[in-house]
């Protein structure tokens, strides 16, 4: 009888366990895919904000097409990227450094400078940009979080069962290390 | 972190009950000195479980009101707005409330209970004469407050300083008039009255306890938000040179005040020098490290 008891109650506990552990696994899975959808939230604000800036900056510098037309090229790529880490990184690159450009025009054009509106679009760019990359390093985080239950002792038993897998981490390419050549 | 968390969590009921303990002490203390216990025990124990369930519930609004800080406007202050929801991405934290102070002193503080119900407030001193890395920092700063419940602890403790300093007040004037009094018949025993030489003790001693507790609770969680807020901007160079700027800057903020001392980023009143005969004592009471030991270890990171 007094085994009986013993068992049940053993039985009861493990049971409870592993509920809280694969809790707490759901919930990390969860806030990476949380996290990886933030990164497309900012990453589409800024895509959307792309346009307007082209408009305010082609009543100002007329004779800088080839620069704008690189930002608008530099735009439809991020749109058409595949939804995966590695190839949305490599396309967001483009459109950085293409926005630097135009940013780089402020200097040359002082009348845009002096524009309330693509003073506007750029603090509103650079925030957008700041985001970008916070919620790149949210998912990174996350990834981290969740990598480490898959694999850690005791988690990995229940992370097994399910087969949860690894998560791949963002990383930024070698093109992006370096700082992006500004010309004029 | 949530060791962090829990810690906080466990801190504000202990400060609660503590808080509670020394408002029912000092009411047995008054009764015994007024010569009438039990009833101004009871009133200080209801009194104290007002002010700590009020305290829970609205102690961020009484905080910000008491500053009188304003809602920011997302237009004029979009750069604030903007570096606030930046790192709250980065935090995975809910957007807090974001407020202004109208004062020339560059000074911050967060407040709330839990990062569903926060705010931060920065004054206008602030967003003058820090550039964008440096609000940065600040902000991650605060926003560290908010999310290892810091703010929880630390918001408690502004209504509790706050009620326990203004009971004292009352108190001992309550003795004023009583001794002021033309003694009556079987009045002259209460001075033998050894309990009314233990409450008057403790109406002395409690504003004192109340204020080191308010320094330890603020010490080291401020050398703690510093680091984790460089976790946040993976930069911390941008809050060493913000820290250097307050350091700079000798402007005392007016709209601190001794309850809230606590809440801001940088100490508001300025303090004693250290090298004084009273360091040692003087340094109890202070409610923040002095920033260059904040700025030496932020170096070394």
């Amino acid at each position: 009888m007094a085994v009986l008891i013993i068992l049940i109650v053993l039985v009861v506990v493990l049971a409870l366990v592993g509920i809280v552990l694969y809790n707490g696994l759901v919930r990390s899975k969860n806030q990476v895919e949380n996290a990886w959808s933030q990164i497309d939230v900012q990453l589409k604000r800024r895509l959307d904000l792309v346009p307007n800036l082209v408009e305010t900056v082609k009543g100002y510098a007329e004779h800088e097409r080839a620069t704008l037309e690189a930002v608008i090229e530099a735009r439809n790529a991020a749109i058409a990227a595949p939804d995966t880490p590695a190839d949305q990184a490599q396309a967001d690159n483009m459109l950085t450094g293409a926005l630097r450009q135009i940013f780089a025009l402020g200097e040359a054009y002082p009348e845009l400078k002096a524009n309330q509106n693509f003073l506007a679009l750029q603090e509103e760019l650079t925030a957008t940009e700041g985001r970008v990359a916070y919620a790149r390093q949210f998912y990174n985080d996350s990834v981290l979080t969740y990598n480490t239950k898959i694999e850690a002792v005791p988690t990995n038993v229940v992370a097994n069962m399910l087969n949860y897998s690894k998560r791949e981490y963002f990383e930024a390419d070698e093109a992006a290390r370096e700082a992006p050549d500004v010309s004029f | 972190m949530f060791e962090l968390i829990r810690a906080n969590k466990r801190r504000s009921v202990l400060l609660v009950v503590g808080f509670m303990l020394v408002v029912v002490l000092v009411g047995a203390a008054i009764g015994a000195l007024v010569g009438n216990g039990p009833v101004f025990t009871l009133v200080a124990l209801v009194f104290s479980a007002i002010v700590a369930f009020g305290s829970y519930w609205k102690a961020d609004k009484i905080a910000l009101g008491v500053s009188r800080a304003r809602p920011a406007d997302p237009q004029q202050y979009a750069r604030l707005h903007n570096l606030v929801e930046g790192l709250c991405i980065a935090g995975g934290l809910p957007t807090p409330g974001v407020y202004v102070i109208d004062d020339p002193a560059p000074n911050a503080f967060a407040t709330g209970r839990n990062p569903d119900h926060a705010a931060i407030a920065v004054t206008t001193g602030l967003l003058e004469k820090m550039n964008r890395v440096e609000l940065e920092g600040v902000v991650a700063h605060e926003l560290s407050h908010i999310r290892n419940y810091d703010i929880l602890v630390m918001t408690l403790a502004v209504t509790m300083v706050g009620a326990v300093a203004l009971m004292t007040d009352l108190a001992i004037r309550m003795m004023w008039w009583n001794g002021g009094r033309v003694p009556r018949q079987g009045d002259h025993g209460n001075s033998n009255n050894p309990l009314a030489i233990v409450g008057f003790v403790l109406l002395i001693l409690a504003p004192i306890i109340a204020k080191a507790m308010q320094a330890t609770i603020s010490r080291q969680r401020e050398t703690l938000a510093d680091v984790s807020a460089c976790q946040l901007t993976r930069y911390p160079p941008g809050l060493i040179s913000a820290l250097e700027k307050l350091k700079e800057d000798t402007t005392v903020t007016h709209s601190a005040s001794t309850a809230t001392a606590h809440l801001w980023i940088e100490q508001p009143m300025s303090g004693v020098g250290d090298r004084g005969k009273l360091g040692g004592v003087h340094k109890l009471f202070e409610t923040h490290p002095p920033l260059d030991e904040r700025i030496a270890l932020l170096r070394e990171l």
